[in-house]
C-alpha cells in the first residue's frame, strides 16, 4: 500500500544523550519523514536550533525528509524570535503549529505542513491554507473518518494522519508537571526529564485517564490506527504520523512498515503492537466515538 | 490636511457582558453593559447548552432592546464549521448580518473569508477560541479578513498582553471575570476524549448528557461518561464534573492535578489595563442566570467608571468584592495568568 510513514516531533523532554541516541537509531528506521524541534515548552533547552539542524542534516543524508516543527503555544517575544529563526532556516520545510507560524511561512514563501493544532475542520479553511503555502495538513486528532471523508482537500495537498501515540489533547499556560512537584513554572527544575513518557494521571478509582507532559495534557491511552491503515489509505491519506515514545519505537515503526508492505495482516499488527505500546490502545476518535474507546472489530469499509 | 490622520477614537475598557437569554441581555443592558455577546440555539457557538441562547425572534428583540439604548450586540459564531454542516455556519453569519448585530465573533478562518466576501460591511472579531496568543497570529487574521478586535486566550501575563498591544492595530479584548479555563481556549480536546463532544465542534465541554451524580458509601461521585471525575466527602460541596477541575491521582497523590475550581477576577488590574489601552473587558457566563449577569454587570460598571474617573485613586470597594464573591464559582478569586506567581 502506498503510504509514507512520518516520525512526529518528540513531545517529551529527554536528556541530550537520549535524544541524540533516539535520532541516531531513527536513521535506520523505515520512516520517510522526520519532524524535529521542540513543540511543547520553550523552557526546554537541551537541544537548541543548531543542534536540531545537525540532527536534521544526518537524517537528510540518510535519505529522510526533515521538517522543522514550531512551538504550539507562543507567549513571549523570545518565542517569536525562535519561531522566526526556524522559518528563516530555509533548508527544511516547517510544520506550522499556530497561525503566527502560518503567517511567517506564507510571507517568506516557505512551504509548510499545517499542524494538527491549527483546528482545520472546514474545507474553506484548508483551501486558505493551501493558498498560503501548505503542502500537507494534519486534521485535528479528534476528526472522525466520516468528517475526513467529507473534506475537500485542495489539489496537490497531501493529508497526514496522527496514527500512533498518546494523543496531544490540550495545552495550557500552566505546567502540570511543575504543579505536581509544587514548583513554580519558572523554577520547574525541568522535572519532566524524569518522565520520558509523561506522568500518569489516574482517576480516584485507579483508571489510567490522562498523561501530564509539562504544559501539555495527553491521553493515557495510545491512539493507534495500525489496524485501520487501509481505511485511511482509501480516504486519500498519504502519510501516517507515529509519535515518539521512550522505548521500542523502532519496533512500532517496523509493525507499521510491515502493514504498508502488506506482509502483516491488520489484526495481527494490532496484536503485535500490544507488546510494544506503553499503555492500553484506543481508536475511538476515528470512529466518531469518545477518543478513549477502542473498538478494533468495528469496520468502516 | 487629509482626514485619514484623524483616526477614530479607539474604544477603551468597554464592558462586554454575557447573554444566554433575553432576560439576561436586558439585565446586562439595564445595569450598564456597553455590549452583550450571545449565540444561536445550536452548535455554532461555544455555549451550546439546552435551554440557552437565542432563536431569530429573540435575537431581533435583543438587538432592538440593546441598540435603541446605544449598546452593542456581538454574536458568537465561535465553533469550527465542519464539512457536512458548513451551511449552518454560513446561515448563522447571514442571520447576524440581516438582523444587524454590531459584530460577529469568529474562530475559523474559512468562516471569516465567507463573512468578508458575502457581508463586507460586517465587523469581525477574533474569538478566544481562535487561540491567537501573539501579534503575528493576530496579523494573519487582520491582513486576510480585516478583523478589528481579538479576544486573547487567558494564558498571557499582563506584560505579554501589553507587548501584543504595542505590536498590533487590532483592538484587544480581555477576559475580566468568570469561570476560568486552565487550558488554552480552542486547544483542548479533553471533553471529546472522554465523552465524544468537544468545544471546537459541539460547542460544549463536559456536556450535561454525559454527567452522572451518584451517592455512594464513599461519598458523592461525579462521573463523565462513566469516568470518575471527583468524589466528595459529606462536608464537601460537590461541583459540576468539568473534566479539568476534578481530583485525580498522580504518583499516588490525589489532588486537583490540573486546576482548582476557582474563578477569574482581574478587577485589581483595571488601572494597568486602562493604561495599556485594553479595548474591552469580557465577563464570562452565558450559562449563568439573569440575576448573576445583573449583579456582575452592576459591579463591573461601577469599577470601570471609577477607574476611568481617576485611575490613580482606584480602589476596589469592599461591597463590590462581597457581591462578586457571593456569585462566584468555588467562591475563590484569582488573577489567573495576568499575574503569575508561577511565571
Amino acid at each position: 500500500m502506498e503510504m509514507k510513514l512520518t516520525l512526529g516531533p518528540l513531545l517529551y523532554y529527554w536528556s541530550r544523550e537520549d535524544t541524540l541516541a533516539f535520532y541516531a537509531e531513527a536513521v535506520d528506521w523505515p520512516v520517510d519523514v522526520v519532524y524535529l524541534g521542540e513543540t511543547v515548552c520553550s523552557r526546554r533547552h537541551l537541544l537548541r536550533l543548531p543542534d536540531w539542524l545537525e540532527v536534521a542534516a544526518r537524517l537528510r543524508d540518510a535519505g529522510k525528509t526533515v521538517v522543522l516543527s514550531t512551538q504550539t503555544l507562543i507567549e513571549s517575544e523570545s518565542d517569536l524570535k525562535a519561531l522566526r529563526k526556524i522559518v528563516s532556516t530555509t533548508e527544511f520545510a516547517v510544520e506550522a503549529n499556530e497561525f503566527g507560524a502560518v503567517r511567517l511561512c506564507a510571507e517568506a514563501g516557505v512551504p509548510f505542513v499545517a499542524g494538527p493544532a491549527l483546528n482545520v475542520y472546514s474545507p474553506d479553511t484548508l483551501a486558505l491554507l493551501g493558498e498560503a503555502g501548505a503542502m500537507r495538513w494534519l486534521p485535528p486528532v479528534e476528526m472522525p473518518h466520516a468528517m475526513l471523508q467529507a473534506m475537500t482537500v485542495p489539489q496537490g495537498m497531501a493529508t497526514e494522519l496522527f496514527a500512533y501515540g498518546r494523543l496531544p489533547l490540550a495545552f495550557s499556560a500552566r505546567c502540570f508537571t511543575a504543579r505536581h512537584y509544587n514548583l513554580q513554572k519558572d523554577d520547574c527544575q525541568f522535572r519532566c526529564i524524569e518522565h520520558p513518557d509523561g506522568l500518569d494521571l489516574k482517576t480516584r478509582e485507579g483508571e489510567a485517564f490522562l498523561t501530564l507532559n509539562g504544559i501539555q495534557t495527553q491521553s493515557a491511552r495510545i491512539y493507534t490506527l495500525a489496524h485501520r491503515m487501509a481505511e485511511a489509505h482509501d480516504l486519500g491519506v498519504t502519510h501516517l504520523r507515529l509519535s515518539p515514545q521512550a522505548r521500542h519505537m523502532g519496533r512500532v515503526v517496523a509493525v507499521f512498515d510491515a502493514l504498508r508492505q502488506e506482509t502483516l495482516a491488520p489484526m495481527a499488527a494490532a496484536t503485535q503492537l500490544q507488546k510494544w505500546i506503553p499503555g492500553e490502545p484506543c481508536d475511538g476518535y476515528w470512529l466518531g466515538r469518545p477518543g478513549l474507546d477502542y473498538a478494533p472489530g468495528e469496520s468502516l469499509i | 490636511m487629509s482626514g485619514s490622520l484623524l483616526s477614530e477614537a479607539k474604544p477603551l475598557l468597554e464592558l462586554i457582558c454575557p447573554a444566554g437569554s433575553l432576560p439576561a441581555l436586558k439585565a446586562a443592558v439595564d445595569q450598564g453593559a456597553d455590549g452583550v455577546y450571545l449565540g444561536l440555539k445550536d452548535n455554532t457557538n461555544a455555549r451550546n447548552f439546552a435551554g440557552l441562547n437565542f432563536d431569530a425572534k429573540a435575537l431581533a428583540e435583543g438587538i432592538r432592546y440593546a441598540q435603541t439604548r446605544g449598546r452593542k450586540v456581538l454574536m458568537a459564531l465561535n465553533t469550527y464549521p465542519q464539512p457536512q454542516t458548513l451551511q449552518r455556519w454560513h446561515a448563522a453569519v447571514d442571520t447576524a448580518a440581516e438582523l444587524g448585530v454590531n459584530a460577529i465573533i469568529l474562530a475559523d478562518p474559512g468562516l471569516m473569508a465567507y463573512a468578508r466576501k458575502v457581508h463586507p460591511e460586517l465587523r469581525l472579531h477574533l474569538s478566544v477560541q481562535g487561540s491567537a496568543t501573539s501579534y503575528e497570529a493576530i496579523a494573519f487574521y487582520r491582513e486576510r479578513f480585516a478583523i478589528q478586535r481579538a479576544v486573547l486566550p487567558r494564558v498571557l501575563s499582563l506584560a505579554q498582553v501589553e507587548n501584543v498591544i504595542r505590536n498590533t492595530p487590532v483592538e484587544i479584548e480581555l477576559f475580566g471575570f468568570g469561570g476560568l479555563c486552565v487550558m488554552v481556549e480552542g486547544r483542548c480536546l479533553l471533553s471529546s476524549y472522554a465523552c465524544g463532544d468537544s468545544p471546537n465542534t459541539f460547542g460544549a465541554c463536559s456536556p450535561g448528557h454525559a454527567v452522572r451524580w451518584q451517592q455512594t458509601p464513599e461519598g458523592m461521585e461525579t462521573r463523565l461518561n462513566g469516568i470518575l471525575i471527583d468524589r466528595y466527602a459529606d462536608h464537601e460541596k460537590a461541583g459540576y464534573p468539568t473534566l479539568c477541575k476534578g481530583r485525580f491521582a498522580v504518583q499516588g497523590e490525589t489532588y486537583y492535578a490540573l486546576e482548582e475550581p476557582t474563578s477569574l477576577n482581574s478587577m485589581a488590574m483595571l488601572p494597568e489595563m486602562l493604561k495599556m489601552g485594553i479595548a474591552a473587558i469580557k465577563i464570562e457566563g452565558r450559562q449563568r442566570s439573569p440575576a448573576y449577569v445583573a449583579q456582575v454587570t452592576q459591579v463591573w460598571r461601577a469599577a470601570i467608571d471609577a477607574v476611568k474617573r481617576n485611575a490613580e485613586a482606584f480602589q476596589i470597594q469592599p461591597n463590590w468584592t462581597a457581591q462578586l464573591t457571593k456569585v462566584s464559582e468555588g467562591s475563590m478569586h484569582t488573577l489567573g495568568a495576568y499575574n503569575r506567581p508561577w511565571k
